[in-house]
C-alpha cells in the first residue's frame, strides 16, 4: 500500500517533469481576484501584486503570519522587482480562495530535487478536490497555502513573488509606452513611476495599473541580478511589530462576534477513545451553561462566558473507554520500536560503496539513541470559532493553511466548498501545530456550532487540553555502527532508524564516507504525530552529529578537526562551520568542569553550525552558558529577520534538548502544562550570536534550520565538560559530575 | 452578583462572580483581548497586567479580589502612545508571533518602574514569563539598552 507521502510524490513527480517556470494568471484571471481582495483603488497587475491609485504596492501573500516576518521579505523582493520606495509598500494575507493557490511552494518542492516533507502528505486526501480548481502546475492538483517548510522566502518569495512582480513592472512599462507611444525598451522605472528619460514624461504606478492589468504577463520577465537589489539584504523593520506591541493584532482566539457563545471541551485522554457516558447535569445546572454536546470522543460544553464553559466541562465526570490503547505505555512504545529494529522489516533506503560489508573494515565503533515524543506548545492554545446557519458554514481561525482549512471545515460539515467561509487569522505561534493533518481543533469547533446552529462558538482548547491532544514530534531510535580505519577515519557507517512514516532523506549525511548503509522501520503507534519545527532534523540532526562526535573521540582527534576532514569536498559546509568556530574562539581554554561542542546540520536549504559552550553546575545539571551560530542560507533577504529566526530556533531546540519530554501511560500523555512540560525562561538563555554567510548558491529556508544542530551541539559540549556522552534527550532525565571526568 | 472593577481608568460595574479569573473578564466582558490566555496556571505570565502598579497573572486573579484596584492593561499602557518599553520591542524588533509580548511588556514595564537600571539577573527573577518563539535575548538586550538610559 502506498504510503501517504508516496501518494504525494507522484503527484510532485508529474510536477517535476514540467518545464521549470512559474505560472503567471492570464489577464482575464485578474477580475477574479479584484473581485475577491482589491479595494475601491486598488488593482491586481497580476498573481500577488496589487497597486493602489496612490502607488502603493500590495503584496499579497499566500502564507500567514506565525511570526517568521516572511510578509516584510517577501515585500522586499517585490519592492527591488518593482523598483518601489520602501514606504510605499505593504504586504497582506490572500483570501482563502483558489484563486489565491500557492504553485510556487509544491513546484519549490518537486523540483528542487528532493521528496515532499511529510508535513504536506496530510494533504493527500485533499488532493484531488482541488484538481479542476488550479491551473498553476497542470496535474498537481490541490496547490495549497501552506505556511511550513521553510517555504515562504525560498520558494513563494524567489519562484512566485519575485517573478510576479517582475512582469508588474513589464506590463506597467508597457501600459506607459503605449500612452506615450514610444518604445517600451526606451522607458525606465524608478520610485514608483515609469518614466522616459528621452522626453523627461514620467506617470505614476497608480496612474497606469488599470491599463497594465491588462496586457498577458510574461512568465519570464526580465528580472533583477542579486547585485543590483537595493532592499533585499536590507535588515528592514518588519510590517506586524508596532501591532504587536501594544495588544491590538487580533489572533484566532481573539474574534469577538455577536451573540458569540465559548465552549470548552474534554477529549478522550486515551487517542482514538470513545465517550461512553456522560452525566450532563453536572453542567447544565451551572451558571450560563446553554449546551452541553456529546461527540464521539469528546464533550463540550457550550455557555456564555470561557470560564464558565471551563470550569462547567471540568466538573463533568465523562467515561470514555480507550479499547487496547488504554494499556499502552513509553515503555512499551520503546520496547516495540527496538524489537523491530531487532526485526527483518528494516529497509534499506540508501547503499553506497560496500554498505554494511565494509564493517569489517576497520575498528567498529556502537552507539543507539533516542528521542522523545514533544508538543509543540504554542503560547496561543488552540481554538477555532465557528457559526451553522442557514446551511453555511463560517469559520475563523489560525491554521497554516487557510485554503486548505476551508476545504477541510467543509468536508467535516459535509458541505460543498462554496458554503464556507474561511477566515485566516494571526497565530500565536504553530510551529507546525496548525499544518494539515493536525486539525482536530477545527474538527471539533465545526462539530459543535453544528450541533448549536446559528450562533458563533468559539472553542477554546484549555492548555491541558492542548498538551494532551497534539500531534507530537515522534519518539525515535536510531542505532549506527561505524568502522574506523587506520588513520581513524570511518570508512563504512550503517545506521537503521524507526520511522512512523517512510523513510527519512534527512538521515542521509553530509560526511564522505567511501561505505554507506542507511535503513529505517515503519513503528505505527495510536500516538498521533506530526510536523514539529525541522521535522526529521530534529532527530537525525542529534543522532548523526552525536555520533560522528563519538567518532572523533575514539580515533583521538578533535570533533571540529575530524568534521573538516570529513566535509573536505563541501566548501560551503566548511566555511559554515569554520565560521561558528572562528568566532566560538574553538580550542581556547574554558574553566574546568566547561566544555564546548559543536554540531553541523544542513535542512531546508541552509547550512547552519552551532558551537554550545556548557558548564555542569554543582547539583550536576547542564548550563548552557553560550551557543555561537553559523549560518549559510545563500541569500539573507533580511538579515536581522533571519538572525532572529535564527536565535528563535535554538531556544525552540534547546527547551527541547534541556527539558522536553512527552510521556504516555495507560495510552494518554502524562504531561499537562508548563508545569509539568517545562519551557526555558529568560534565566536559563544563554548568549546568542548569529552570524550570517553568503554565497551565491541556491536560496535556502529560515524558521526552521537553526532547530536540529542544537542538541548535538550541546550534547557533545557536555562531553567534552564532563566525559559522559548523553545519547538520550531530554538531559534533564541524567545527572552530570560536576568536577569533570567520566563516570563508569 | 456584581462586582466593580477599574481598569484603565475606567469604573465597571460587571454582573459576574467574585471568582471569575480577572483574565476572562477583561477579555469576554470588557473586550480587552490584548491580554492574553497561555496556561491558566499562573505559569507563562502571557496575562500579565498591572494590579496597582505590580505585575501580576491575570489567570488567577479573582475579580472579586481585586475591587478596589488599579488595573492597567496593554491597552491602558499605550493610551498615551507608544511607551519607551514599546519603542524599545520595536527598535529591538522583539516580538515573533506577538502572543506572549503583552504580558513580557507588562511584566518588564513594573520591574522598570521599581528599578530603573534592573541587570540581567534582576530581569531573569522578575520577568518569568513564556516566549515560545525564543526572543529572550533580544529582550534582554532591549532592558539592557532601557536600564543604560533609565
Amino acid at each position: 500500500m502506498p504510503t501517504r507521502r508516496t501518494v504525494i510524490l507522484g503527484v510532485g513527480g508529474a510536477a517535476g517533469a514540467l518545464v521549470v517556470g512559474y505560472a503567471l494568471w492570464p489577464s482575464g484571471r485578474i477580475a477574479a481576484a479584484d473581485r475577491l481582495d482589491a479595494a475601491a483603488n486598488e488593482k491586481f497587475i497580476t498573481n500577488w501584486i496589487k497597486i493602489a491609485s496612490d502607488d502603493t504596492i500590495t503584496v499579497v501573500v499566500p502564507h500567514c503570519d506565525m511570526g517568521t516576518g516572511t510578509f516584510t521579505a517577501l515585500a522586499q523582493f517585490a519592492a527591488d522587482e518593482l523598483d518601489s520606495d520602501w514606504s510605499k509598500m505593504r504586504a497582506e494575507q490572500a483570501p482563502p480562495d483558489p484563486v489565491f493557490a500557492n504553485g510556487a511552494m509544491i513546484e519549490g518542492f518537486a523540483l528542487g530535487g528532493r521528496t515532499v516533507p511529510p508535513f504536506l502528505t496530510g494533504l493527500a486526501a485533499n488532493t484531488f478536490r482541488f484538481l479542476a480548481a488550479n491551473v498553476s502546475i497542470p496535474g498537481a492538483g490541490y496547490v495549497p497555502q501552506i505556511t511550513g517548510g521553510s517555504a515562504a522566502v525560498r520558494f513563494t518569495g524567489m519562484n512566485a513573488i519575485r517573478v510576479a512582480a517582475a512582469a508588474a513592472r513589464a506590463m506597467l512599462v508597457k501600459a506607459a509606452a503605449a500612452r506615450w507611444n514610444v518604445s517600451a525598451g526606451d522607458c525606465e522605472t524608478r520610485a514608483n513611476r515609469v518614466v522616459h528619460p528621452a522626453s523627461g514624461r514620467s506617470l505614476r504606478y497608480g496612474e497606469l495599473a488599470a491599463e497594465a492589468a491588462g496586457y498577458d504577463p510574461s512568465s519570464r520577465p526580465p528580472m533583477k541580478d542579486r547585485r543590483h537589489y537595493v532592499h533585499v539584504g536590507k535588515p528592514v523593520r518588519r510590517f506586524d511589530i508596532p501591532r504587536k506591541v501594544n495588544g491590538t493584532t487580533g489572533y484566532g482566539i481573539d474574534v469577538a462576534l455577536p451573540g458569540m457563545l465559548y465552549a470548552a471541551i474534554r477529549i478522550s485522554p486515551v487517542f482514538g477513545g470513545r465517550l461512553v457516558s456522560i452525566d450532563e447535569s453536572l453542567a447544565a445546572a451551572q451558571r450560563g451553561v446553554k449546551h452541553v454536546v456529546k461527540l464521539e470522543d469528546a464533550v463540550v460544553v457550550v455557555a456564555d462566558r470561557y470560564w464558565r464553559a471551563r470550569d462547567a466541562a471540568a466538573s463533568l465526570e465523562p467515561l470514555f473507554d480507550g479499547g487496547a490503547n488504554g494499556s499502552v505505555t513509553s515503555e512499551t512504545i520503546r520496547r516495540r520500536r527496538a524489537d523491530a529494529l531487532n526485526g527483518k522489516d528494516v529497509k534499506n533506503d540508501l547503499t553506497r560503496g560496500s554498505g554494511a560489508g565494509a564493517l569489517s573494515a576497520g575498528r567498529r565503533v556502537q552507539a543507539a539513541y533516542t528521542v522523545p515524543y514533544l508538543a509543540h506548545s504554542p503560547m496561543e492554545p488552540m481554538n477555532a470559532t465557528a457559526l451553522y446557519k442557514d446551511g453555511a458554514l463560517e469559520v475563523w481561525a489560525g491554521t497554516q493553511d487557510g485554503l486548505g482549512s476551508r476545504d477541510f471545515c467543509a468536508r467535516a460539515a459535509g458541505l460543498s466548498l462554496e458554503k464556507v467561509t474561511f477566515h485566516l487569522l494571526p497565530m500565536g505561534g504553530a510551529f507546525g501545530r496548525r499544518l494539515p493533518g493536525q486539525w482536530n481543533y477545527l474538527t471539533y469547533a465545526v462539530r459543535t456550532a453544528m450541533a448549536v446552529p446559528g450562533v458563533p462558538v468559539k472553542l477554546i482548547f484549555t492548555r491541558e487540553e492542548d498538551t494532551q491532544h497534539d500531534y507530537y514530534r515522534p519518539n525515535v531510535m536510531s542505532r549506527f555502527e561505524a568502522a574506523l580505519g587506520s588513520d581513524g577515519m570511518p570508512v563504512a557507517w550503517v545506521n537503521s532508524y524507526t520511522t512512523d512514516d517512510s523513510a527519512n532523506p534527512e538521515a542521509h549525511i553530509l560526511y564522505d564516507i567511501p561505505n554507506q548503509s542507511i535503513g529505517a522501520v515503519k513503528v505505527e503507534t495510536h500516538v498521533p504525530t506530526g510536523a514539529w519545527r525541522s521535522v526529521e532534523a530534529s532527530w537525525h540532526g542529534f543522532f548523526v552529529e552525536s555520533f560522528v562526535d563519538e567518532l572523533a573521540h575514539h580515533a583521538g582527534k578533535d570533533p571540529l578537526q575530524y568534521r573538516r576532514a570529513l566535509l573536505r569536498n563541501s566548501p560551503r559546509h566548511l566555511a559554515t562551520l569554520d565560521l561558528a568556530a572562528g568566532k566560538s574562539g574553538w580550542g581556547t581554554p574554558l574553566p574546568k568542569g566547561s566544555g564546548r561542542g559543536v554540531a553541523i546540520v544542513e535542512s531546508f536549504g541552509t547550512i547552519v553550525a552551532h558551537v554550545a559552550e556548557v558548564s555542569i553546575d554543582s547539583g550536576g545539571a547542564v548550563r548552557v552558558n553560550r551557543i555561537v551560530s553559523a549560518v549559510d542560507c545563500g541569500l539573507a533577504v533580511n538579515p536581522d529577520g533571519l538572525k532572529a529566526q535564527i536565535e528563535g530556533a535554538i531556544l525552540f531546540g534547546l527547551t527541547a534538548a534541556l527539558r522536553g519530554e512527552i510521556t504516555i501511560d495507560k495510552g494518554a500523555v502524562v504531561q499537562s502544562n508548563f508545569n509539568d512540560y517545562e519551557m526555558l525562561r529568560i534565566a536559563d538563555c544563554p548568549g546568542i550570536e548569529v552570524y550570517l554567510r553568503e554565497d551565491d548558491g541556491p536560496v535556502g529556508g529560515g524558521g526552521e534550520p537553526g532547530v536540529p544542530p542544537v542538541a548535538p551541539a550541546v550534547a557533545n559540549a557536555v562531553f567534552a565538560a564532563c566525559g559522559v556522552r548523553v545519547r538520550d534527550l531530554p538531559l534533564r532525565n541524567q545527572s552530570f559530575p560536576a568536577s569533570g571526568g567520566a563516570t563508569p | 452578583m456584581s462586582v466593580t472593577l477599574k481598569v484603565n481608568g475606567v469604573v465597571h460595574e460587571l454582573d459576574v462572580e467574585e471568582e471569575a479569573p480577572l483574565l476572562w473578564v477583561l477579555r469576554d466582558e470588557l473586550g480587552l483581548t490584548g491580554t492574553k490566555f497561555g496556561c491558566g496556571i499562573a505559569q507563562c505570565g502571557a496575562c500579565t497586567v498591572h494590579v496597582n502598579g505590580q505585575a501580576q497573572r491575570s489567570c488567577v486573579t479573582p475579580a472579586g479580589s481585586v475591587r478596589d484596584a488599579e488595573i492597567t492593561t496593554i491597552e491602558g499602557l499605550s493610551a498615551g502612545g507608544l511607551t519607551a518599553v514599546q519603542k524599545a520591542w520595536i527598535d529591538h524588533q522583539i516580538p515573533q508571533c506577538g502572543y506572549c509580548q503583552s504580558g513580557m511588556i507588562m511584566a518588564v514595564s513594573a520591574l522598570l518602574a521599581r528599578n530603573p537600571h534592573p541587570g540581567d539577573e534582576d530581569l531573569a527573577q522578575a520577568v518569568t514569563n513564556i516566549c515560545r518563539c525564543g526572543t529572550y535575548s533580544r529582550i534582554r538586550a532591549a532592558v539592557r539598552a532601557l536600564a543604560a538610559e533609565g
